[in-house]
């Protein structure tokens, strides 16, 4: 299913927000890629730098943040073209249309003031796939209905204060897949919702992913989204990527420190578990980010190297990458 | 009154010598006011019966809006309920004074969900803890080791004594509220899903700690969650709510070897398993749209227009908990 050819290719994407108490080094010298027609997955706690990651990738960084370094290569029919060396008017040709979003909260990424099939049509008004918005109302119909929107003829003149949550995520998803994109980038789709509608939301995910062939990367901070959903997963401690492998081999070997203990401390509901592992401490500060590894303040395998020297990502076998001296 | 028949598991005394709570018929309903008239009930918990036994932790799951917080709270009398009664240790709490409150709430406490709200920002850690020892008026022969030895129970430490919650990250908050509760020793606490706001890392330290202490002090927990993975961990007994009704209750082991009810069928089956090779292979029950408003909640069953095994009767006639193991009961029309 997956094929080998690359679609985005991250080198050393660093961002840094400048804030009044200090640089946050949210992430740093992060690399992946990312293959065509495959899902995705960046996973991590709060402040991981995940989201940052994927807003990075189409500069949708905003003051007091800036992409300090990196190149973000999108291969597209043989060519190749470096989002992050493109202005602000070249990216929007992009951004929306070949890369769309869908973001963790359906209520703030809709215009409370203007009816859904408006908002639908709108994305398609701008990237010129239709002539006018009323031509796009028409779309949006149609849209609707393949996100599976009960009875869209009528909902499309609704406004988002009378749709239920799950419903403004299917807006939402709707506006993202409008002009067809080839890779979608889902920030937390259903963090918001509900288990029986994130059930249905994930559902969706995967049908509109094998009707259009799109690549889909996915943020989460569930590792059970992540076993249902990805191929292949990233996961990411404190700004920077510490293991990266297939979904099957992250969870089955599992070899950095961080992503062991992360998988210790999910509550797997099928298993009788008498006493969940603990990572001790938090998440630190990326103001004053620890020296060398990220995680040796909170691994119980950290010796003199790993406070001294920061890991690169190494492939220690086909296809699994890992950051650790151990 | 009506629903006598969901507590076939209640001997016909008041309180069986195990149940610390007993909860029947539990009503809250809000009113939406209109201009004059009360235009209608948000009916948020409906005819609720259950008890949980003395020292253990009883879940109760659902998914947002579904009553859970509601019952919690009521259960406290910190919302008052509009009918039903709450029988603690033998006695019903609804018709406690002021005195007897007071009583109460020495042996019953809450934790929140929310630790950036729920901590006073200009108290220090020491303040915060001696509050409900202060108000109560209690004598503490020396209240700083006193704090100190409550802290050290819940994995914080002396340096912590005179800081702010500011200072502290969310997992060290849920300590420092956990803290307050322990200074009153009380016998029962519900904790309304205490480590939602909590990283995956840090809230397994927070659930280990709950645990450890209710081994140590002996404490009966009322777990409210809509992580059911959690409550597994947790709970020994277990409750499903939809739509301010209970539609399972029983064994926890029990009930996630074999749930009966759709509803619990269908989210137990939505939770994705953190294990690619069975949730990627897995069977999914997935039920149709969302929850209803509790306003005017669908006649009958109100899951039947979501349940993919809805009959003629589902839509009629509303059904009551029916035992159907040694401690397992559902509200179904299927059995």
């Amino acid at each position: 299913m997956i094929g080998t050819e690359k679609i985005l290719e991250v080198k050393d994407l660093t961002v840094h927000f400048y804030t009044y108490a200090g640089v946050v080094k949210a992430i740093e010298k992060v690399s992946f890629d990312v293959y065509k027609g495959e899902t995705f997955a960046l996973v991590g706690e709060t402040g991981c730098g995940k989201s940052v990651t994927a807003r990075a990738l189409t500069q949708l960084i905003e003051s007091p943040g800036r992409i300090v370094e990196g190149e973000v290569y999108y291969h597209r029919d043989g060519e190749t073209i470096d989002l992050l060396k493109l202005g602000e008017e070249e990216i929007r040709e992009y951004r929306g249309k070949e890369i769309a979003y869908i973001f963790q909260d359906p209520q703030s990424s809709l215009d409370p003031l203007y009816s859904i099939g408006y908002q639908v049509s709108e994305a398609l008004f701008v990237h010129k796939m239709v002539k006018s918005i009323k031509e796009g109302v028409k779309r949006a119909v149609d849209i609707l209905r393949t996100v599976l929107m009960p009875d869209p003829e009528k909902r499309v003149s609704n406004y988002p204060h009378e749709l239920s949550g799950g419903m403004k995520q299917r807006v939402t998803i709707g506006i993202g897949i409008a002009n067809n994109p080839r890779i979608l980038i889902a920030d937390e789709p259903t963090t918001a919702l509900d288990v029986t509608v994130q059930a249905q939301i994930l559902n969706l995910i995967k049908e509109m992913k094998e009707r259009y062939g799109a690549t889909v990367l996915l943020i989460t901070h569930d590792m059970g989204v992540v076993a249902d959903m990805a191929d292949r997963v990233a996961v990411m401690y404190a700004g920077k990527i510490v293991e990266l492998a297939d979904v099957f081999t992250i969870f089955k070997k599992p070899i950095h420190p961080y992503t062991r203990g992360l998988l210790k401390a999910v509550p797997n509901p099928l298993v009788k578990i008498e006493r969940l592992e603990a990572i001790p401490g938090t998440v630190p500060s990326l103001i004053n980010p620890p020296s060398g590894c990220r995680f040796n303040p909170r691994c119980n395998q950290a010796t003199e190297i790993c406070r001294s020297k920061v890991p690169e990502l190494e492939e220690v076998e086909d296809g699994h990458f890992v950051a650790c001296h151990g | 009154m009506e629903g006598m028949q969901g507590m076939s598991s209640f001997s016909n005394g008041f309180s069986s010598s195990s149940n610390l709570l007993e909860v029947r018929n539990l009503k809250k309903y809000f009113p939406l006011k209109g201009l004059f008239f009360t235009k209608g009930y948000v009916k948020a918990v409906d005819n609720v019966t259950f008890e949980i036994r003395k020292g253990e932790t009883f879940g109760l799951v659902g998914e947002s809006g579904c009553g859970k917080t509601t019952v919690g709270r009521t259960i406290l009398r910190l919302i008052e309920p509009t009918d039903g009664q709450i029988i603690y240790d033998g006695r019903d709490i609804t018709k406690f004074k002021k005195k007897d409150m007071d009583w109460f709430r020495r042996k019953a406490q809450i934790m929140f969900q929310d630790p950036y709200s729920s901590l006073n920002p200009r108290q220090t850690v020491f303040q915060i803890v001696m509050e409900p020892v202060n108000h109560h008026g209690i004598d503490v022969h020396d209240p700083e080791a006193f704090v100190i030895d409550l802290l050290e129970k819940v994995g914080l430490n002396e340096g912590h004594l005179y800081r702010y919650p500011h200072e502290f990250s969310g997992g060290q908050r849920q300590r420092i509220a956990l803290a307050r509760i322990l200074s009153l020793k009380p016998e029962f606490v519900v904790l309304d899903e205490p480590t939602s706001a909590l990283d995956v890392s840090v809230q397994a330290n927070i659930l280990n700690t709950l645990k450890d202490i209710q081994g140590e002090l002996d404490l009966t927990y009322l777990f409210i969650s809509h992580d059911l993975a959690i409550v597994k961990y947790m709970s020994h007994r277990l409750g499903v709510m939809y739509l301010g009704k209970l539609v399972e209750v029983g064994n926890s082991d029990g009930i996630f070897e074999e749930p009966l009810h759709p509803y619990t069928k269908a989210l137990f089956s939505a939770i994705p398993i953190p294990d690619p090779e069975i949730e990627k292979r897995k069977e999914k029950l997935v039920v149709k749209g969302e929850p209803p408003s509790p306003i005017n909640p669908p006649s009958g069953c109100r899951f039947h227009p979501r349940c993919p095994f809805a009959r003629e009767i589902c839509s009629q006639k509303e059904p009551e908990l029916k035992k159907v193991g040694s401690d397992h009961e559902v509200a179904c029309w299927l059995y």
